[in-house]
């Protein structure tokens, strides 16, 4: 996204080559001799109260990607320019400052609430890190937040295993907007619930975004509810993002081979619509052993000799902010 | 599953049958009953689709039908189940141990979970044939590498000597169908097959399980929450609702004009991708009541937009067309969907807005 002038004055977040790579430790005296190249250089923009989606496959590094911009990891290399500030290398005070402006919210909504708390001192816990308030104000504030997310004010008492996932969800949304952030990375927030569940809280997270000018970094494998609630969509392959467009340009006029496949594969909910369905060969490689050159050459079905050799870099096409990581305009 | 099938096995009679099941668990808290009269038919080279949302009793209907129910816990304790005319409800284990494997293949959700960690893929498939087929150890050896090459597995004489570990997740779910399909079964039963999968990995899979299909002519029970999945490879739909069946039909009918006000909000709460961007879903309020306090008389009451006093009685099974059937008291009177929604179940959702109140 080199243009992010295009879309708004200033990006809220800015991820410049950003890399995670873990260490794979072996042998008997666990040298780290190998690495996994989990988040292998990637550039990202997001704006205020843009919505970014991230999708792909399982293992291509979009939950990595959004731990690390939350600093939940040390990255490896780059850049994450929030409001100005690099956080990538940021520690204590600095980080903790930022943090009350970026959250987070997970995919799993068993295990990330404290089972040992109340849904009341969860949704309160941010207030006590960041010693805002006295008890009257956090208790009168988690009644606020509850209402914003829907759940009786009787629900502080309760502990979360006395409520079903779709309201556990929101528990978790509301401790993610305690502190009125800017951007919430949220990690296939939905994924885990019933569709007549997931519909409530997608409408709850985008009525949120309307009113407190949220941004959200969207992550999930599921394209229909990610375009359903995007902006802008990157898809990731193996490490490093392959395309980037608006939500409605990915579904109508995709351009690299992979998100071509990615969107045929979808199975529709509409029995009359017969599709050209792309089934690609083999699985997605190992970010261990990474192919050389373009990481979708092995799986792709125009692959020439230079795929094997050059890694492509996103390059624009089109006009309306489309990137791609394709050598060939297919 | 595309290909409209000849007629001739719709009119056939059901390989499957199966007539007002109902199964419980006993708990600490007393009895629950999962599954309370369900009933539908499966016919060769069909494939039916069971959809419903978690707790729904989908997958207990399948364990019931294969007699897999936890023990000592789940019991059937009603109806019946008639493959070829047998009911299998009344069968002993021991025959029953023929039926599955031979008559019977059933392909689990998780692979990983489905597969022995520590007995090689060629062991764990040679049992299937040893059980059903031939006392040779070579032989059944032999048979199970023919079969991985059908589910297109690559070198399947060195993927016999491997751990499932060894394999990816599609790989090992080829596998797990290999093993269902081992025996050249009558009846498949397939619980959520594609969950665990990515969208790439799980469009090989439902392509693999429709062409070995037309192949070998298997009807194939598909459960899942997916009703994309559904819409691609089913022939004829059956949507349950806590326990009981709401509205069952052929494939078409059930997406194009739904007359459970259950199913029209199911379909109508899905996030299209043709959709406008950023709009209000529609939603079903409120959640599935537990088994422990279902309504009485129709279950999907306490949500229903279109609930009456009538509604606190069993509602009937009614015929909407043919081999369509809705069990609702109001169906006739509540909007049809494509009036509320848009002519079409595309345009459904672009037209957004609480539709059905």
């Amino acid at each position: 996204m080199s243009t992010p002038s295009d879309h708004s004055p200033a990006p809220l977040l800015e991820v410049k080559d950003l890399q995670m790579h873990f260490p794979v430790r072996e042998g008997i005296l666990l040298r780290a001799k190998k690495s996994c190249r989990a988040v292998d250089g990637v550039n990202l923009t997001v704006a205020p109260g843009e919505t970014l989606g991230l999708v792909g496959e399982s293992g291509c590094g979009k939950s990595t990607l959004g731990k690390t911009i939350v600093r939940l990891y040390q990255p490896t290399d780059g850049q994450i320019i929030f409001q100005g500030d690099d956080l990538a290398h940021e520690h204590g005070a600095d980080l903790k400052a930022h943090r009350r402006e970026l959250q987070m919210i997970f995919q799993d909504p068993v295990e990330s609430l404290n089972s040992r708390h109340t849904v009341g001192d969860i949704i309160a816990e941010p207030f006590v890190i960041h010693k805002m308030g006295d008890e009257a104000w956090r208790k009168k504030r988690v009644r606020e937040l509850l209402d914003k997310v829907g759940l009786p004010a009787n629900a502080a008492e309760r502990f979360p295993f006395e409520f079903s996932g779709g309201q556990r969800q929101r528990i978790g949304i509301a401790r993610a907007i305690a502190l009125e952030p800017k951007l919430i990375v949220c990690d296939e927030p939905v994924s885990a619930l019933d569709v007549s569940i997931q519909s409530q809280v997608l409408n709850l997270m985008l009525e949120l975004q309307r009113e407190m000018n949220l941004s959200y970094l969207f992550i999930a494998h599921n394209l229909a509810v990610v375009k359903h609630v995007s902006d802008r969509i990157a898809i990731m392959y193996l490490g490093r993002l392959v395309e980037t467009a608006d939500a409605d340009t990915i579904y109508r006029a995709p351009k690299h081979p992979y998100t071509r496949a990615l969107i045929s594969a979808i199975p529709e909910p509409d029995p009359t619509k017969k599709k050209q369905r792309i089934v690609l060969q083999g699985d997605v490689p190992s970010p261990i052993n990474p192919p050389s050159g373009c990481p979708f050459h092995p799986r792709c079905p125009h692959a020439t000799d230079r795929c094997k050799a050059e890694v492509p870099l996103l390059r624009d096409v089109g006009e309306s902010g489309q990137q791609i990581a394709c050598h060939y305009d297919l | 599953m595309s290909a409209p099938s000849p007629d001739s096995f719709t009119k056939s009679a059901p390989i499957l049958e199966v007539r007002d099941l109902v199964t419980t668990f006993d708990t600490d808290n007393g009895t629950l009953t999962a599954v309370d009269g369900v009933s539908f038919q499966l016919h060769k080279g069909r494939t039916l689709g069971i959809v419903g949302e978690s707790g729904c009793g989908k997958s207990v209907t399948a364990f019931s039908i294969m007699r897999l129910l936890p023990q000592p816990m789940g019991h059937i304790a009603g109806g019946e189940v008639l493959l070829e005319g047998k009911d299998l409800t009344k069968l002993p284990p021991e025959e029953m141990l023929k039926v599955r494997g031979d008559r019977m293949g059933m392909i689990f959700q998780e692979p990983m979970t489905a597969l022995n960690p520590v007995h090689t893929i060629g062991r764990q498939l040679s049992e299937v044939f040893l059980l059903h087929r031939t006392k040779d150890k070579r032989e059944a050896l032999r048979m199970s590498v023919d079969i991985l090459d059908k589910v297109g597995i690559p070198s399947p004489e060195v993927r016999v000597g491997e751990y499932p570990h060894q394999l990816s997740g599609g790989m090992r779910q080829r596998v797990v169908i290999a093993m269902a399909l081992a025996c050249k079964p009558s009846v498949v039963i397939a619980d959520e097959p594609t969950t665990a999968l990515d969208v790439t990995i799980q469009a090989q899979i439902l392509e693999l399980m429709q062409s070995l299909q037309q192949e070998m002519g298997m009807a194939i029970m598909l459960i899942t929450h997916d009703l994309g999945v559904i819409a691609e490879m089913c022939d004829d739909v059956v949507v349950m609702y806590a326990g009981r069946v709401a509205e069952a039909g052929p494939v078409e009918k059930i997406f194009a004009s739904p007359s459970h006000p259950y199913t029209q909000g199911l379909l109508a709460s899905i996030p299209r991708l043709e959709d406008e961007r950023k709009t209000q879903l529609d939603t079903i309020e409120g959640m599935v009541p537990s088994l422990a306090d279902m309504p009485a008389g129709c279950r999907f009451q306490n949500r229903c937009p279109f609930r009456t006093e009538v509604c606190a009685k069993h509602p009937p099974v009614d015929q909407v067309g043919p081999d369509h059937t809705v069990a609702c008291h109001r169906w006739r009177e509540i909007p049809s969907f494509a009036d509320t929604t848009g002519n079409s179940p595309s345009e459904a959702s672009a037209k957004k807005g609480h539709s059905q109140s």
